[in-house]
């Protein structure tokens, strides 16, 4: 369970984010949608404790994140390259990743046997640092590092973009069965409404930093939100944005 | 063409994430300029009355001729690990309908108005204004030589150019022209070959024959030639990339296993040192500067021993300094992962002092051969590596929470102040005058004896505190966290 309450984050005198009170409970897929500029980011940085928040708090199951650095064993994130490290094999990064989620060499080679079909061949055993590959794979890279050790939070900006269509769909399979069995939670955020629809039950529109729609996804989902974007396009509903 | 270029120049000097620190670094190296450029100017003025008093039986025009060579040869070294050269950024040119001839030669063109291209000239205008007047020399014939040594600076400037292209990704490709100048300085020694003296003779035939001076000109505008080719055909995307990929290396260091919750980051720090090029020539230069004590200890100049003291702390704390102080700056591009992951702050740094403490004790071991100038010597480095190791390395951490300048772990260290601040400067002061002052008290008001056991007294105290000193320095860095993590997100100088 995942509480934000009273939550703000102000860069001078702007208030980037805005959230009164945010209940994400355990086992949820949770989807963030919005523009640019809208807090997706700043919200999960707030979350993993990157940036100080103005006023309030984040409750990771119960422990104050910008208090404790209790919540880290059972959290896991990808937000961007920053979280990779470049000179290192992608081999060594989830070693690396493992030692610190408390996984041996073993449990990690049996972990990524998992994802031979993710990889498609293009990341282990290329003898290749992490800076080396390209935006896409290192994007691959990052997501899977991120479910390592059986982490109950997973947080993952943007996971779909400069992914090929391919992976795209591997991706949305891996994180459905991820909270199969309701004991995961993973938030996402997107500019894909449609991928974004299709993996997260639930999903919160943020426009500069406030909530603005809270939906538990169905099939109306879709062209709720494309109407809801397209609002100040005009009236045609618009697929990308 | 140019004024747009210096225009952009300008713009992303002054508006860089880092504005003030680089116009402070201007300035300073402002004063450094005008430092040499009057050391020059003095030098040039009194060249020639200060020859013609210590060798009256030579012509001072000759005298300097002779060592022309030496110092090319010396200045295209110096050149070499200290010029930058101008850099500009080509990619967002590329789409643009800019010529690469032009930015090509905008590029080489600056590096012609260079501080380095000048400073010679303070020696040789006055010198040859000197022998115009002096000697019996021609008006036209010292013109020429000044010409001509001029034409040899750009010479050496064009050279020096081709010669960081070619090999600051690859230094053991330089090994080569370095056994060329060792031959040949063999050669001159031993009297065999004395190129210097040929050389030389090539200038005096030049002041005798001014017109040659087209010789080297026509040799400066060649160098410049091939330079705008080579440039011309690099002036594409992926030149700029790594042509060829070596295959990564996958040493793991596994005997770090030994340290249990450490083992994780010992091995990540020995990695990050192993495969990117600044803190890999950190280690280069620790074992280099290691050579120090043989400049001082066999001089009769520094007897007191606080000096040694001072030698000890610097041979045996050479790399501790150099790393310690950018922790944790080295892991700033991934900074934000380290933050959010499992990781303990107190590990995490635990880890680091543990590294410092290593390279302290190698080094240490390293400097015993200098008991061949005395029992005290070794005494002192020892004393000197226990101080470093229970002081100097919880200092360095501390002020590493002050940190927030990110450094690009590709670029060479030689001029590159990337990710220096107000913290590095302040740092040094405590690390190096502190012991010396303590020193200096103890052995003045008691003795030699006393001042070692004080010095390593503090050291042994700081051990003993260690787990306390990690537990308050953690809980710095948690507080400047965020402060922290915001600066490494900042590109630029």
């Amino acid at each position: 369970m995942i509480t934000a309450t009273n939550l703000s984050k102000i860069y001078r005198g702007t208030k980037v984010l805005n959230i009164d009170h945010l209940d994400i409970p355990t086992g949820e897929s949770f989807g963030l949608v919005g523009n640019n500029g809208a807090g997706k980011t700043t919200f999960f940085s707030l979350l993993l404790d990157l940036i100080k928040p103005t006023t309030g708090n984040i409750f990771n199951h119960e422990i104050t994140v910008s208090q404790s650095e209790d919540w880290k064993p059972f959290t896991a994130s990808f937000i961007d390259e920053s979280f990779l490290i470049g000179y290192l094999t992608p081999e060594e990064y989830f070693y690396f990743v493992g030692e610190l989620r408390g996984a041996n060499k073993a449990d990690i080679d049996s972990f990524l046997a998992n994802f031979e079909d993710f990889f498609h061949g293009e990341i282990l055993d290329r003898k290749k640092y992490l800076r080396d590959l390209s935006k896409g794979n290192q994007k691959k890279v990052g997501i899977v590092a991120a479910l390592i050790g059986n982490p109950k939070v997973v947080i993952l900006d943007e996971p779909f973009a400069n992914l090929d269509p391919t992976t795209q769909i591997r991706l949305k399979k891996i994180i459905k069965e991820l909270t199969e069995n309701r004991e995961t939670t993973v938030l996402i955020s997107s500019h894909d409404l449609i991928h974004v629809t299709e993996v997260c039950e639930r999903i919160v529109v943020l426009d500069k930093g406030e909530p603005v729609k809270d939906i538990k996804t169905s099939e109306a989902t879709l062209s709720e939100l494309e109407s809801y974007f397209s609002r100040e396009v005009g009236a045609t509903p618009v697929e990308e944005l | 063409m140019f004024k747009r270029f210096l225009w952009l120049e300008w713009k992303s000097f002054f508006r860089s994430a880092s504005v003030g620190k680089s116009i402070g670094l201007k300035v300073l190296l402002i004063f450094l300029a005008l430092y040499f450029s009057v050391a020059f100017l003095a030098l040039g003025i009194g060249l020639y009355p200060l020859l013609q008093e210590y060798f009256p039986d030579q012509d001072p025009l000759r005298l300097v001729n002779r060592f022309v060579l030496l110092w090319l040869v010396f200045e295209l070294g110096f050149r070499f690990f200290v010029q930058t050269l101008p850099v500009l950024d080509i990619k967002p040119l590329l789409n643009l309908p800019i010529h690469r001839r032009k930015a090509v030669n905008f590029v080489l063109s600056k590096s012609m108005y260079s501080f380095f291209n000048f400073l010679p000239l303070f020696i040789i205008i006055p010198f040859g204004i000197f022998c115009i007047y002096k000697a019996d020399y021609g008006t036209w014939n010292l013109l020429g030589w000044m010409l001509g040594m001029i034409a040899i600076t750009q010479c050496v400037n064009f050279l020096n150019f081709i010669f960081k292209k070619k090999f600051t990704d690859d230094l053991k490709a330089l090994i080569p022209a370095i056994l060329t100048v060792v031959v040949l300085s063999a050669l001159e020694y031993f009297k065999v070959f004395e190129i210097s003296f040929w050389f030389g003779k090539m200038l005096d035939f030049l002041v005798l024959n001014p017109y040659l001076v087209i010789i080297p000109i026509v040799l400066a505008v060649v160098l410049f030639k091939w330079n705008q080719h080579n440039l011309e055909s690099k002036f594409y995307l992926d030149a700029g990339l790594k042509q060829k990929q070596k295959d990564a290396d996958t040493k793991d260091f596994g005997w770090t296993k030994k340290f249990g919750a450490l083992a994780p980051f010992l091995q990540q720090d020995l990695k990050l040192i192993w495969r990117n090029k600044r803190p890999k020539t950190t280690i280069y230069m620790s074992f280099i500067l290691l050579g120090y004590g043989l400049f001082v200890y066999p001089s009769d100049m520094y007897e007191h021993s606080v000096f040694y003291v001072f030698v000890g702390i610097f041979m045996t704390g050479i790399f501790m300094i150099n790393f310690g102080q950018f922790i944790p700056s080295w892991d700033a591009s991934y900074y934000s992962m380290i933050m959010s992951q499992n990781i303990p702050m107190k590990d995490y740094l635990s880890s680091k002092a543990l590294l410092l403490s290593f390279s302290v004790i190698i080094l240490a071991i390293l400097t015993t051969p200098y008991i061949y100038f005395g029992w005290n010597i070794l005494l002192i480095n020892m004393v000197a590596a226990i101080y470093n190791i229970g002081v100097n390395v919880p200092i360095l951490l501390y002020s590493g929470s002050f940190n927030k300048k990110k450094i690009d772990l590709d670029k060479s260290p030689f001029m590159n102040y990337q990710g220096t601040g107000a913290a590095q400067w302040i740092v040094g002061l405590p690390l190096m005058f502190l012991p010396i002052l303590i020193y200096w008290l103890l052995d003045f008001f008691i003795g030699f004896k006393a001042a070692l056991i004080g010095l390593s007294s503090l050291g042994i105290i700081g051990l003993v505190l260690r787990p306390q000193l990690m537990e308050y320095i953690a809980g710095v860095y948690r507080k400047r966290k965020y402060a922290m993590i915001n600066g490494f997100k900042q590109t630029g100088e």
